[in-house]
């Protein structure tokens, strides 16, 4: 189908974009790579009366690392995750993960910024905002906003972010010391929105996991950083311990059922990809022979 | 607000001004607008990728892009990647090998495949499927076209050489 009217404005700057916000508040929809949006709008499951176009500020593209930590800004595209150096070195569970968006005509549009406030509970980067303890910024008429990734997601396409704010980059610690992290989901073929994934960041010391976030994604409404995690902090991983701390994580997962898998389905892959983590983080090959715990 | 915008890009290399609603995307303004047909349009919401082109010398989804976020910018459809002779030899390993049968994905497939075959100069089968993963084909299972996207790069490795 094709989207319905819309007025455009094409932001001159972030004051401008957000004077457009405010003026127009819920009429209003913010573009910036579209690979969600346009989607939506072509089968009208969207109507915006007033499509706010940001893709020109320059100011919101780029990756930049100093004093511990790296700043996305928000247009900085999925294909940019992927080539950058400072990625790569400081945060390369976001390279990992971006390698799994979608397909390459994709990821040269797509954005973080864009898919951050979108916030569907299939994608990959706000999980790993959460693994990685992101700040997300939001610029509003009263000035920023910072959010900690842990509070930001708030349901299905939900967010804390208001119709009057626009999201303008993201800060990550960069990543310390005998840093680990993990990347892994399902798809029925490459690219396709994920049945159940992980993006989870540890630290590693002496064989033990002294940090250890797993962030779940497609298995609820937001993001899922597993309780059950805690249960293997600095302690020496032994099967009938990650068997456990599996137990645990299936009972705190209440994963949703639909075309792609049941309730079921999803809960068992859930325990697939921890005892894959932990078992790549610490590289312990014992802890996970290809079977379900 | 919801009037034409004027727009003013490149389009195989030509210059193109034009006025457009604010609502058309990029693949019915090359289709409707400019008359260029060779750029498909599937599914309309970026899954199929029969409306492949390439902006600013990149491959996108041109169901998923406005025309009017195309302001000063080049876009190349399929007839501007024939025309040129750039894929003179893609498009004949696709003839050799049986790669298309209705011909319906074949533009945005070789606009897919060429990107690919510009950053990488021995991709495997793996990486020819990964990169093609995001255009359908009905017809062919796939074998083909992988085939035909090997065999290119295998030709214009033996070119370089």
């Amino acid at each position: 189908m094709k989207a319905s009217a819309f007025s455009y404005a094409r932001a001159t700057s972030v004051p401008n974009a957000i004077e457009l916000l405010v003026a127009h508040g819920e009429r209003a929809k913010v573009l910036s790579g579209g690979q969600s949006l346009m989607p939506a709008m072509n089968l009208r499951l969207v109507a915006p009366e007033l499509i706010v176009d940001i893709g020109e500020l320059k100011e919101l593209r780029g990756i930049a690392a100093s004093g511990g930590l790296i700043k996305i800004g928000a247009l900085t595209r999925h294909a940019d995750l992927l080539k950058s150096r400072e990625i790569a070195a400081q945060a390369p569970l976001l390279r990992d993960a971006a390698a799994q968006i979608a397909h390459p005509a994709i990821r040269n549009r797509g954005t973080i910024g864009g898919s951050l406030a979108h916030a569907d509970p299939a994608s990959e980067l706000p999980a790993c905002m959460v693994a990685l303890n992101a700040t997300i910024i939001a610029q509003g008429a009263a000035g920023e906003r910072r959010i900690p990734a842990t509070d930001f997601f708030t349901g299905i396409y939900e967010t804390v972010l208001s119709p009057q704010e626009l999201l303008v980059a993201v800060e990550l610690p960069t990543a310390p010391k005998n840093s680990a992290h993990f990347f892994c989901e399902f798809t029925r073929r490459h690219g396709d929105y994920a049945i159940i994934g992980l993006a989870a960041q540890a630290i590693v010391e002496n064989d033990r996991l002294t940090d250890f976030r797993p962030v779940f994604f497609s298995v609820g409404n937001r993001p899922h950083l597993a309780k059950a995690a805690a249960g293997l902090i600095k302690k020496a991983v032994t099967p009938a311990l990650l068997s456990e701390a599996s137990k645990a994580l299936s009972e705190e997962l209440d994963p949703p059922e639909d075309q792609q898998a049941s309730s079921s389905m999803r809960r068992h892959l859930a325990k697939v990809l921890l005892a894959r983590s932990v078992s790549a983080l610490l590289g312990r090959p014992d802890l996970y022979a290809g079977k379900a715990l | 607000m919801t009037a034409a915008l004027s727009i003013s890009l490149h389009v195989n290399g030509e210059r193109v001004d034009a006025q457009v609603l604010p609502r058309l995307n990029l693949a019915d303004f090359l289709r409707e607008q400019l008359k260029l047909t060779g750029t498909h349009v599937g599914c309309e919401h970026g899954v199929c990728g029969a409306c492949t082109v390439r902006v600013d010398g990149e491959i996108v989804r041109s169901c998923l892009m406005l025309a009017v976020q195309t302001q000063g910018a080049s876009v190349e459809t399929i007839e501007g990647l024939s025309d040129s002779g750039e894929i003179a030899d893609l498009q004949a390993a696709f003839r050799d090998r049986n790669a298309l049968q209705c011909g319906f994905c074949t533009p945005g497939m070789l606009i897919a495949a060429q990107d690919l075959l510009k950053q990488e100069a021995e991709p495997d089968r793996e990486r020819i499927r990964a990169h093609l993963a995001g255009n359908y084909c009905r017809c062919t299972g796939y074998q083909a076209i992988i085939d035909a996207v090997e065999s290119t790069a295998l030709a214009r490795r033996g070119k370089r050489a």
